[in-house]
């Protein structure tokens, strides 16, 4: 009796382990599937372009010409700005709501913070061109371009039409897009820092800045850069809020801050239903896959630098 | 902390120096406040335009009746058959996705958790997670739609489903890695075989967090316009079945807010309300049950 | 817990195959340019108030109505940019047309009124080109005496996303503006020389709508139902000529349809013809695998021509005249099964 259960326990155990792994490997098998059919789609573009197309600066659906450097450049440096502002903010709400905040707001306020990450990104989109794009320029791009704009070269980051339409306002918006994510990730890792810590470094008479800069920040970095990964994921994905407000421009003339450029994923959004098979839709597939390698690189990144981090910890202790 | 050399320059840098902590302190203290607004702000501000302009286009005939044709007069019409599509493709991607999600989520916590195929599949997972969702689309186009020459809800589905499977895995991992690793070993010690474990002790521990994890996966595929554009397609007729194109909110919200005729531009604004109501309602319920965990 | 989840599945599972059972056969899908689904879904709704059949019509982009219905994942496809009959043959098409739109210039400009400011071809396209950058340009201003032009700089906009409107523009475009022709050429999607990109023709007015100086293009409906400022353009007569159904008319009745219903509609003779005008089509096989579907779609389409006029007249649609309807129902012959014989006789 006692045995035969036995044997049928090992039997669940094992058929258990079989699907827990079938269902990795499923997993696995899907992605490999994905880019498997992107590479047989760019397949055209690899062939005409190779490499050469990531720095190819032309788009030319009628002579078929084209390259991707407007919309990977448009990508990367979208991205980049919005982590700029997200982090810094991110880290300050994650603050106020870990350090400051009287306890009964802490909750409300926590939420209220990761709703912005439930508004659909549509919402994002049609807000920043109806709204806020018109805002952005009369209150802060005409300012800027008169303040700076005889500057040598501050001047050329704001020359061009100050529409609220380019890639200032594309990662503004983005930035609040991703600013949930990194604050809420911030804050839960800051709570779980043992209060042990901190009540020693406020012991030792730290002011509240000292204590999250030297003890809460070191103690949680691992889990601060996992936070700001997941939010350049999400700003490098993108598609909607993006495609609305940053002007859809393929040609890269200028590297200011106001003129209308283009990304990945709005260029995808927007021609892929129009582009005639060929090499036009190659190029269109060529550049999702050169989304998913920047990714892969962001990703190989922060594991190699949270390798780094967890080494450093280990020297010093 | 280098020693000064003069008792009263230390007594005198110590003040200034004191004082210039806590001036950088309220600094810091100003500005953390200042992010917090400035995160309240943009919330309230994307909320109140939402709302405002949604509300207006609110009406019970929404619920009841049909995507109208264009250029009919304001308020009839509604967005039924859309709201139907998305939630039978919604629950179908959901039931689908997240078994397969908890599966191999137990299979990196449990099983696997530092074994090469584990390293593998979470390292794709995070690939996955970040991936633009108008390809996951482009990827059920070219396997499913053009081999069963149909659009068809089933094929909307499955692109929602890809969607769901890394959220899930994502969040069970997590969620199972931080159950006490002395809970199993109580277990094992009792006699208790591996999946017996698994079902009935740690995953009922984590059971909240993956919960969670399920609907935060469900909020984001609501919202989804690009992977349905290719697959589910849409459609103006009432449906109850997924074969064939299928009436969905996030397509029908894009192009009724892209025309030029007032009754689907209402409409879509209605719909945009309705999404994000619905997509906060799941978010606040997943914080509650995250926080009923703790 | 787990049970509920369990049961969930279940009842969902078994509904979902129930009503997969209960499924009517009918249901036709099209899919195709955005132009003229408007009009497309008004007609599916009221043929299916009268006699209930499902005609299911959705916007995906003309080129994606070109690829849909080569896959044969649609029963037909729509099109803004007619095919050659060569290429017709080729893919063993056919395509017909349904009802003729136009293209309007649309500004923003200070001290100009709604259909005061005249543009012709070539500013038009040099302004496209940028090489006319400022309102008070001397090329504009000859066309505009009295009119006080200012000294701002002209924003342009075009279309960000592949479209049949952007096909119907720079197609004229290309027969009216040498350069133009040369440099950039014609398509749903171009090299813009310069310029906004905005998504849609809803992206594209709320550019002009906002920046003062601007000038963008919309179909038609768009620019009456949003009461933006237009443009009157010259046509080939050399008359200028405000948007207009008639004007609309006039360039579509110069077409020969019984030659060929290879026709773009840009830049057509007569005194009074709209330059931009452009017609919409349907491509379906030739040979149909499902016959049925092809013979439902084809009712459809008659019982538009028939009694859909009213409709598309509304929604600023201009339809074909009867003569033109009358070739294309003859040509719904060609459309056959298996066998050879016609779908709809």
């Amino acid at each position: 009796m006692r045995l035969k259960l036995n044997i049928s326990n090992a039997l669940a155990d094992r058929l258990f382990s079989l699907t827990a792994r079938g269902a990795a490997l499923l997993t696995l098998a899907l992605l490999l599937g994905i880019i498997a059919s992107l590479i047989m789609g760019a397949w055209p573009a690899i062939r005409e372009y190779g490499a050469g197309f990531l720095t190819r600066n032309a788009w030319d659906p009628v002579r078929e010409d084209f390259g991707g450097l407007m919309m990977i450049y448009g990508t990367l440096v979208t991205s980049f700005i919005a982590l700029l502002i997200a982090v810094p903010v991110s880290f300050g709400i994650a603050l106020f709501l870990t350090e400051l905040s009287p306890v009964w707001l802490k909750r409300p306020l926590g939420t209220a913070i990761e709703l912005l990450a439930a508004v659909p990104s549509i919402v994002y989109g049609m807000w920043g061109l109806m709204v806020f794009g018109p805002v952005l320029a009369r209150y802060v791009q005409q300012p800027m371009q008169s303040l700076l704009g005889d500057i040598p070269f501050l001047g050329a980051l704001v020359s061009g039409p100050p529409v609220g339409i380019g890639i200032l306002s594309a990662s503004i918006i983005l930035s609040i897009m991703i600013i949930p994510f990194i604050a809420s990730v911030m804050r839960d890792v800051f709570e779980v820092t043992p209060p042990l810590l901190k009540e020693s470094a406020y012991g030792l008479g730290a002011t509240t800045w000292e204590v999250v800069w030297r003890v809460v920040l070191p103690y949680t970095k691992t889990g601060v850069l996992g936070g700001i990964m997941l939010g350049l994921g999400r700003a490098l994905g993108e598609t909607m809020a993006v495609t609305f407000v940053i002007g859809n421009m393929n040609q890269l003339n200028s590297l200011s801050l106001f003129e209308p450029a283009n990304s990945i994923t709005s260029a995808l959004a927007n021609e892929f239903a129009e582009a005639a098979p060929g090499l036009h839709q190659a190029s269109l597939i060529y550049l999702g896959l050169v989304l998913f390698l920047i990714t892969f690189t962001v990703l190989i990144c922060s594991k190699l630098l949270l390798l780094r981090l967890k080494k450093n910890e280990g020297a010093r202790v | 902390m280098s020693p000064d050399t003069s008792m009263n320059h230390e007594t005198s840098s110590k003040a200034a120096r004191f004082a210039r902590r806590k001036r950088f302190n309220q600094i810091a203290i100003a500005l953390s406040m200042i992010a917090m607004f400035a995160g309240m702000f943009w919330l309230a501000w994307i909320l109140w335009e939402t709302v405002s302009v949604g509300i207006s286009g609110l009406s019970v005939a929404m619920f009841t009746e049909n995507t109208p044709p264009a250029g009919d007069a304001i308020g009839e019409g509604g967005l039924a058959n859309a709201m139907m599509g998305s939630f039978l493709m919604v629950a179908l991607a959901t039931f689908v996705g997240a078994p397969i999600g908890i599966l191999t989520g137990i299979y990196l916590a449990e099983y696997d958790p530092s074994g090469k195929l584990s390293f593998t599949v979470r390292f794709i997972n995070d690939l996955l997670l970040s991936a633009p969702s108008i390809i996951i689309g482009l990827f059920v186009y070219a396997v499913i739609v053009v081999q069963f020459k149909e659009f068809s809800g089933w094929a909307g589905a499955a692109a929602l489903a890809l969607i769901v499977i890394p959220i899930v895995i994502r969040t069970t991992e997590n969620m199972l890695a931080l159950i006490p690793a002395g809970l199993r070993e109580a277990a094992y010690a009792l006699g208790s075989p591996k999946w017996k474990v698994i079902t009935r002790i740690t995953l009922v521990a984590a059971r909240a967090g993956v919960l969670t994890g399920i609907l935060l996966a469900v909020a984001r595929i609501s919202g989804e316009t690009a992977p349905l554009l290719f697959t589910a397609l849409n459609n103006q007729f009432w449906k109850a079945s997924l074969s064939g194109p299928l009436a969905n909110l996030p397509v029908t919200i894009l192009q009724f807010a892209m025309s030029p005729y007032e009754n689907w531009q209402k409409l879509a604004w209605g719909g945009v309300f309705l999404i994000t109501l619905a997509v906060l309602g799941l978010n606040i319920l997943a914080r509650m049950l995250s926080r009923e965990k703790l | 817990m787990k049970r509920l989840i369990v049961a969930a599945c279940v009842t969902a599972a078994s509904s979902l195959g129930m009503s997969t059972l209960a499924l009517a056969a009918d249901n036709v899908t099209g899919a195709g340019a955005s132009f003229p689904a408007p009009l497309y879904t008004r007609w599916a709704a009221d043929y299916n108030k009268i006699t209930g059949h499902k005609i299911n019509y959705q916007s995906i982009g003309s080129s994606a109505g070109l690829k849909q219905i080569e896959e044969k994942t649609v029963d037909f496809g729509a099109s803004d940019a007619p095919l050659t009959d060569a290429v017709l043959q080729e893919k063993g098409l056919v395509q017909f047309p349904m009802v003729v739109g136009g293209i309007v210039p649309i500004i923003n400009v200070q001290g100009v009124t709604p259909g005061q400011l005249k543009l012709n071809g070539q500013v038009l396209g040099d302004i496209y080109l940028g090489k006319i950058t400022l309102w008070n340009d001397p090329a504009i201003a000859a066309l505009n005496p009295g009119l006080k032009l200012p000294d701002t700089a002209i924003a342009v906009v075009r279309r960000a996303d592949g479209s049949g409107t952007s096909f119907g523009f720079t197609n004229y475009l290309c027969k009216v503006n040498a350069e133009w022709k040369e440099k950039v050429g014609e398509g749903t999607a171009v090299n813009w020389p310069t310029g906004l990109g905005g998504k849609g023709n809803e992206g594209v007015a709320a550019f002009v709508g906002r920046l003062n100086g601007a000038i963008g293009y919309v179909e038609y409906a768009y620019a009456k139902r949003n009461k933006l400022a237009h443009a009157q353009i010259q046509n080939r007569a050399g008359k200028f000529v405000q948007p207009s159904e008639a004007s609309f008319k006039a360039a579509a009745s110069g077409a020969e349809w019984e030659k060929s219903f290879h026709q773009i509609l840009t830049d057509q003779p007569g005194d009074e013809s709209w330059p931009i005008t452009s017609a919409t089509f349907i491509l379906m096989h030739k040979k149909q695998d499902k016959p049925a579907q092809a013979a439902a779609s084809l009712n459809f389409f008659a019982w538009a021509f028939k009694n859909g006029d009213a409709q598309a007249s509304n929604l600023d649609y201009i339809p074909m005249p009867p003569a033109v309807k009358e070739i294309v129902a003859r040509s719904w012959q060609s459309i056959t099964d298996a066998s050879g014989k016609a779908v709809r006789p």
